[in-house]
Parts: C-alpha cells; structure tokens; sequence
C-alpha cells in the first residue's frame, strides 16, 4: 500500500482528541486521539465492544463525548447536531438501516441528496421556474450517483427489495449524495458474500480516486489489510496501535489482543 | 393520462349543483368539502411526517373563531385595558384565521416535537381541550356556550371590482372547490419538493434522514405550521357558511371524523383524504333514512375496522397497485406515500390521479 497520501497530506481533516465516553460506569472509549488527513483511507479496527461503533456516533454527532474534542475541517463538533455534522461534510452510513426501504432507490438517492439544494419554499409553492430547474437537475445528480455506485438499473425499485449487498450500496449511495468531504462507513460489507464484497472494494477503490476520505469500520480483516492507508486498532476502549497495514499485522500487542495468527492467512 | 382523468373528475364536481337541486344534498357537500380540506391537512402531518395530532379540530376551531370575530368585531377588557375591534370583512377574517392557526401549529411544533410519538399526540389532545375550555370561558369575546351567531358570510372582490356575497348553497360550493383544488396544488408541490422528501424521509426513518443532512425540528415544524394553517382555512369556510360557531365546535369527534378520512383513503397520498373524506362525508346522507345516529357511529366504527384490516394502507394505494398490476412495467414507485414520482414525467402525476374532483 502507498503510505505517501497519508504523510504528505499537510493536517489532517479530522483529528480525534482525547475523547472519552462512558455511560454511567461502563467506560465505552477511555481515551481515544487519531488523525485522518485529507484523501486517506483509515480502518479502525477491534474486537466486539471496542469501541468502534461509539467512536462513529461521537464523530457524527449522536453522541456527546463525555470528555475531548472532535474536529473536522478546522471546525469543532462540539455540541453540534447530527445533521449540522452531516452540513459540514462529513457523513455516515449504519451497520444496519442504511436506506429508506419503503421507498424506491432513486428516491432514497433524492432524499440524499437534501443538503445539495435549499429551494426558497414561496418559489416552490408558486412552481416557480427556478425551482423546477433546480429540481431537474437534483435529478440528474441522483443518476450520476446512483451510476456512480452501479445500481442505476433498479433505480424504480423499493430500497428494501433489492439484494443484500446492493442495499448496502445504497446505503453509500444515499451518504454519497449529500457530497461529503469525509465518509464514514460503519462495517459496509458485514454479511456480504465474496463477490459482493469484491464490488464494494471496487467502489471504495473509485471513491478514492475522486478524493474522498475515508474512514471504515470493519471486521473484514482481508479487505481491511488490502485497502487501507493506516489502521487504528481500538480495544477495550482504547487505541493500541496506530499504523501501516503491515505495521498492524507484525504489531504483538495487535496479534495478542485480537488477530491472533489469523492475519498472516489473509 | 392521469391528468386528464384529473380533470375530467374535478368538470364533474363542478358541474354538480347544475344538475342536483336538492340544497339540503348540496349543503351536504360544502360541509364535506370543508371537512376533507381539514382531512388534507392533517394528511399532511399524519400522512407526510407521520405525527398523529388528536387535536387537529383545535386548528380548525381556532380558524373559525378568529375569523369569525375578525369580521364580526369584539370589545374585551385584557387587564383592564378595553380592547375594541372594528368588523373586517370576511374575506380579512379567513386569512386571520389561518394565520393564527398556522402559528399555533408552531408553537405547539416547537413544543412537541422536542417528544415525538405518543407524547405528540398527548400534547396535541391537550392542546385542543385546553381551546375548547377558553372558547367556553371566555364569554365576554366568544359568547361561551350561546354561541356566536350572525356571522357574516364570505364576501368577494374589491372596492374597484365590487363585492359578491355568497349567500346561496351553489356559490359557497364553487369557493370551497376552488379553495380545495388549490389547497390540493400547494400540498402536491410542497410534497414533491425537497421539503416533502425530508418529511416523508423523517416518518421512514429518523436517524437515517438525519444523518443526510435534514433537521428534524426544521421539517416537521414547517408541517405543523402548514397543517395548522391548512386546517384553519376550513375552519374560517366553516364558520363564514354556517354563520353560527359554538364550544361544540372542538368535540372530539370532529378529529376523529379528519382521522377516519385520511385512514380509510390513504394516509401519505395525495388523493386518500379527498376519497375519504367524500365517503364519510356523503355516508351519513345515504344512512340517514335507514339507522339513527348512533347507529351510524357504530357502523363508521365497523366500517374503519373493516377498511384498515383489507386495505391497511387505505383506498386510494390499493387503487393504485390495481392499476398498477395492469400497466405493468411503467409503475412508478409502488407506494403512493413515496416522494416525488421517480423516473421521468408520468411519475410525478401518479399520485393526482384519482384526486382533484372534490366536494
């Protein structure tokens, strides 16, 4: 993997400090700092109950840490909504609804698409042209994205009727539309077969190109290894190691905590 | 297609009081069509955003005492400082009316949406009787139980253009026509809008639309204000037909009436609460002669029953996917309360189809 990206990058988009959460005596993350920079890709990894889950939420707002900062784009997040996060630039997809599944695809990629208009509500009573125009081209940017991702053919279809792995696209295709600067990604291709996931790698290789950070979280430890820029493995609420793939892979306490030897297989 | 079906249906009612000379049949209707513009507009809290309000005859009550003390006038003594105010016209009154109602559903929005769910529908429910005992009460501005009788009618035009009063049964069915087919446009534009998405993605899934970039408090306050103003309307057109408003106004039923319309028709669809609202609006007509009112109730009762438990997503979806089944392949997004029609044009008219005819 190419570590250049990550070291060239000047300061990172999103920096993690210091953040702790706990709910009532159960310590979820006990202090947690790293940095994403700008086009990386970063995995943040641990066993179940690390933690991972709960850094997401913190990240995006919907959940307050109970000590630290989180900063994104020079911006801090504290007590911000989750969608005034979402209004900043960085999105996330869930480990599970990741998609309206009574509505048709094309309309979920619409809803998606929200942060990309503000229609003036009088134009829109009155049918204003303006509106209508504004409309269309909405319109036109949902196919980009639904293209983007390659589920464009069962754009008519309810969300909640496609195939397992091309619902977990949408879910992408859903956070893709509100054009984030940063993605996050909670465990996108848990459950997913070989050559859906195969795919999904596919679209993550795309998403890079055009310059989206991203930070994943996954239990997919081949795919992990293969993609990222720099893992960030948490256990027990807490950072262990912060590195290369390879790096992660020949790190003892990593092996100890949680790869075990399973990682030189992959 | 559809938008000739559209119109061919809404040429029907209109020519409606040509051919039926029965003013008790054809008083019928404009309290029908009041009652379904009520029923819109709580589609489009229940149906759109997915938040029961209980209370919705508030709104509607409100909108119809202020515009009818807007264009009767009042003198009241808040403090001990007398307050007089001059009769308006009614056409003044009805917009009163609806303004004051629409910022009711704010601030009732503001309040309640902090709580979603069953505290929404409490608050609401509160909401409502807390009118209703101020209506009672407050003799000295609404007359309390003796009701406020001698309203005038609505009353069109302009110093420049001249004023046309309706007083008979046929003029007041054209306006609240009118006022429904545009009522009907404004609530189809602003569903297929960007606005109605965000609600429509609010009911499906909160976090989800959330996490996309849409306010909660934004959307569904924006909904309660329309609503609420939307449900004054009918409650101003009530008031300026009728002429006469009482306490009574705010029974509980008349929510429940609004409730059973959009249900039965099709909540989150454009055309359920004007099928609703035909069907048990012109119901009690047909009934009459054969059962005594509480009969009727019970056979309402049994008659929602019955609908929710064959077609639970009401009439108007069930017509669709009927229609649907036989036009196969060009169906558009299977269920009426989706968003904007997806691909292309004749989409974006699915929902129309079975509406625009009213009262």
């Amino acid at each position: 993997m190419d570590t250049s990206v990550a070291t060239s990058a000047s300061k990172p988009i999103l920096s993690v400090d210091h953040v702790a959460v706990q709910f009532g005596g159960l310590v979820a993350i006990s202090d947690m700092c790293f940095d994403v920079h700008e086009g990386e890709l970063v995995s943040l990894i641990g066993p179940n109950g690390a933690g991972k889950t709960t850094a997401f939420n913190v990240i995006t707002g919907f959940q307050r840490p109970t000590r630290g900062t989180v900063t994104f784009r020079g911006t801090s997040l504290e007590g911000l909504k989750p969608h005034e996060v979402t209004g900043l630039g960085l999105v996330r997809t869930f480990q599970r609804t990741s998609l309206f599944e009574k509505i048709s695809v094309f309309d979920n990629v619409l809803i998606g698409l929200h942060r990309r208009t503000s229609p003036s509500l009088f134009g829109t009573l009155l049918g204003l042209p303006r509106e209508r125009r504004a409309e269309e081209a909405l319109r036109e940017e949902a196919w980009e994205t639904l293209r983007l991702v390659g589920i464009e053919h069962q754009a008519n279809e309810a969300g909640g009727s496609l195939p397992y792995g091309d619902q977990r696209l949408l879910g992408v295709a859903l956070a893709l539309a509100a054009n984030p600067s940063a993605l996050l990604l909670d465990e996108p291709v848990s459950g997913m077969n070989a050559s859906e996931t195969s795919r999904f790698i596919e679209l993550l290789m795309r998403l890079r190109k055009m310059g989206k950070t991203i930070l994943l979280v996954e239990h997919d430890m081949p795919m992990v290894m293969k993609i990222s820029d720099r893992i960030v493995v948490l256990n027990y609420g807490r950072i262990i190691a912060n590195g290369t793939p390879t790096e992660i892979q020949n790190n003892p306490e990593v092996i100890a905590a949680y790869l075990g030897g399973g990682v030189k297989n992959a | 297609m559809k938008l000739i079906a559209s119109l061919l249906i809404l040429a029907f009612f209109a020519t409606v009081p040509l051919w039926l000379q029965d003013q008790y049949y054809l008083h019928t209707l404009v309290v029908t069509g009041i009652f379904m513009l009520a029923a819109m507009s709580l589609n489009l809290l229940l149906g759109f955003t997915g938040q029961l309000s209980l209370g919705h005859v508030a709104f509607f009550g409100i909108g119809a005492y202020v515009s009818a003390l807007t264009s009767l006038g009042f003198s009241v003594t808040i403090f001990g400082m007398p307050i007089v105010h001059e009769p308006w016209p009614p056409f003044v009154g009805l917009i009163f009316g609806a303004l004051a109602a629409g910022l009711c559903g704010y601030l009732i929005g503001k309040l309640a949406f902090r709580v979603r769910g069953a505290y929404f529908v409490i608050v609401t429910i509160s909401f409502a009787e807390v009118v209703r005992l101020v209506s009672l009460n407050w003799v000295e501005l609404t007359n309390g139980p003796l009701a406020l009788p001698g309203i005038p009618p609505m009353t069109l035009g302009f110093e420049w253009s001249g004023y046309l009063t309706l007083w008979g049964k046929a003029q007041n069915y054209y306006f609240v026509l009118a006022v429904i087919v545009l009522t009907y446009v404004l609530i189809r534009r602003l569903v297929y809008s960007p606005y109605g998405r965000a609600m429509i993605a609010l009911r499906e899934n909160e976090t989800l639309a959330v996490s996309v970039g849409i306010s909660v408090t934004k959307y569904l306050v924006l909904a309660a204000v329309f609503s609420g103003a939307l449900a004054g309307l009918a409650g101003g057109l009530y008031a300026h037909y009728i002429q006469i408003i009482d306490p009574m106004i705010f029974m509980f039923l008349n929510t429940v009436t609004m409730v059973i319309m959009v249900i039965t028709g099709g909540k989150g669809t454009l055309a359920g609460p004007v099928v609703g609202g035909l069907i048990f609006g012109i119901a009690p007509v047909v009934l009459r002669s054969y059962v005594g009112p509480e009969v009727q109730w019970i056979l309402y009762g049994v008659l929602m029953i019955l609908i929710v438990f064959v077609l639970p997503e009401g009439i108007v979806p069930a017509i669709e996917r009927w229609f649907n089944r036989g036009g196969a392949s060009r169906s558009p997004t299977g269920r009426g309360a989706s968003s904007g029609g997806s691909s292309g044009d004749g989409s974006a008219l699915a929902l129309s189809g079975s509406g625009k005819g009213n009262s």
